[in-house]
């Protein structure tokens, strides 16, 4: 009974403007598939607020808009992506293992003998799903349909993964640091186990974090440990992590070699030489993208007043530059301003005033440029899983 | 196409009484569009995943892009799938949840 929820999306049987009473949560629905649609809920998860409920089992759960509002997205309202059964792990009897033909001395800790042993680090970082917009590809492509909520922003805290393996010693041939959780798949298929180069391993920034916005992460985040990997998509944040195995070899696991794959060099270079093949990459660094958040398209907004919306922006982790609006179908563009910068691997807010001059519909553009001068695509650059889909929004509103 | 039948009516009665409408579902209450082949989809579907998973990714796939998703399940994730049982939950599938317009699809 602790579990609320109402539909979420428009079927013409049941009504769809009584179902539809809060425009924020609806922001993606109308580029998503029909399907997607009719069988998205918001559902409760124990310890989670309602979320858009894109899969009951794995769960997978999307953010809705209304909580981007706010620079730390809450726990209680993060997104939740699982392959697998959820692990329940009991903090106690929790062990990390460190070993692998790289690793010179195997260890294993205990959650206090980490937190004993490694100086404690924080970092503000985007953990955005690697199929977030999914949804909003045209033509659409099979996997989870996400519209915008795949995503979030959070303080991490944690020790740093670098120490971690230079206590256990790191050989010369070490090439990948591969990374296992506590889940396990159904049958007998390939269980989630991902890989990192070493360099990004080692980055003083990547995390095995404890806590989210100074709380344990939840058991839907990752409890009681994950990897924090800023600037990279969240495939590589292993949650309820157990292992980590220093390779001298690449890893070659289905969900490296085969899943979480782009055409090579459609998105630049990857970073991980060691996963390059000649036709396609693994999915890495985040692409710089913005999203308007506040009011929600759809709103209303008052003629001859002046209205300010809010807006987000990031990248993988260079930073954001600026962040432009049109007004006039990208004729012509203007400066929003930045909100605080709380370190390059977080969103950024920004804020855009305006005053709309006459009644009707009207739309506004915002494009968002990284401090390494990428800027978001004009149009989709299709892809077979659906990734990286940060197109300039066309964020519709009326004046009246 | 979601929580249908029967649920709808008493759905919309709740939903005209609360300003928050509450329904207490869960993947149990997800009904596939009835027709041969709806017992095999869900029995070796819901193995391993909720079949919201089907409705989700619909109406947008051909009968070839059903039978890579099957196929993959199979050769991949080690759905215990007979020919037969891939043969009649793809026909299933396009049938009900393909891309060509059919009647019980969504929208």
């Amino acid at each position: 009974m602790d579990r609320r929820r109402f539909l979420l999306g428009s079927s013409s049987a049941l009504g769809a403007s009584l179902l539809l009473p809060n425009r924020l949560i609806a922001a993606a629905n109308a580029d998503l598939p029909a399907g997607a649609v009719v069988s998205a809920v918001m559902d409760a998860l124990p310890g989670k607020r309602p979320l858009i409920k894109r899969s009951f089992r794995p769960p997978n759960y999307e953010t809705p808009l209304a909580f981007y509002r706010q620079a730390l997205t809450p726990n209680d309202a993060f997104y939740v992506r699982w392959h697998m059964g959820v692990p329940d792990v009991a903090l106690a009897e929790w062990r990390l293992r460190v070993a692998g033909p790289a690793a010179i001395t195997p260890r294993e800790f205990t959650h206090p003998e980490l937190l004993r042993k490694f100086k404690a680090h924080e970092v503000v970082a985007i953990n955005q799903c690697s199929g977030n917009r999914r949804g909003l590809f045209t033509p659409h492509v099979p996997g989870v349909q996400w519209g915008y909520g795949a995503m979030g922003n959070a303080v991490w805290r944690g020790v740093r993964l670098k120490d971690v393996l230079e206590d256990a010693g790191l050989a010369a041939g070490a090439l990948e640091v591969k990374a296992d959780g506590a889940d396990a798949p159904t049958l007998t298929g390939p269980d989630f186990v991902k890989s990192l180069p070493m360099w990004k391993a080692l980055d003083a920034d990547t995390l095995i974090a404890f806590e989210m916005n100074g709380e344990p992460l939840p058991r839907w985040n990752g409890f009681p440990a994950r990897l924090v990997v800023p600037g990279w998509t969240a495939t590589y944040w292993t949650k309820a992590l157990t292992e980590l195995s220093v390779l001298d070899r690449p890893f070659d696991g289905f969900w490296m070699k085969t899943a979480y794959r782009v055409p090579r060099g459609l998105f630049g270079a990857s970073g991980f030489d060691s996963q390059d093949t000649e036709q396609n990459s693994p999915i890495t660094a985040i692409r710089v993208n913005s999203l308007v958040i506040d009011p929600a398209p759809g709103a209303t907004l008052p003629v001859n007043r002046r209205s300010e919306v809010l807006g987000i922006a990031w990248d993988g982790g260079s930073g954001i530059s600026n962040v432009e609006v049109s007004l006039d179908g990208g004729a012509s563009w203007r400066e929003a301003r930045l909100g605080r910068d709380l370190g390059r691997y977080s969103w950024r807010q920004w804020r855009f005033s305006l005053k709309p001059a006459q009644a009707g519909a009207f739309t506004l553009m915002a494009r968002a440029r990284a401090r390494d001068g990428s800027t978001q695509a004009d149009t989709l650059i299709p892809n077979p899983a659906g990734y990286h889909h940060n197109v300039v929004q066309e964020a519709d509103f009326h004046a009246a | 196409m979601l929580p249908e039948g029967g649920f709808g009516s008493l759905l919309l009665c709740v939903i005209v009484a609360l300003p928050t409408p509450v329904i207490a579902a869960d993947e149990t209450d997800i009904v596939l569009a009835e027709g041969p082949g709806r017992e095999q989809v869900q029995a070796a579907c819901s193995m391993c995943h909720s079949l919201d998973y089907i409705v989700m990714n619909s109406p947008f796939q051909d009968k070839a892009a059903w039978e890579k998703s099957v196929r993959k399940m199979v050769t991949v994730m080690g759905a215990p799938l007979t020919a037969g049982d891939v043969a009649a939950i793809v026909a299933y599938l396009d049938g009900h949840y393909g891309k060509q317009p059919a009647a019980d699809a969504p929208h």
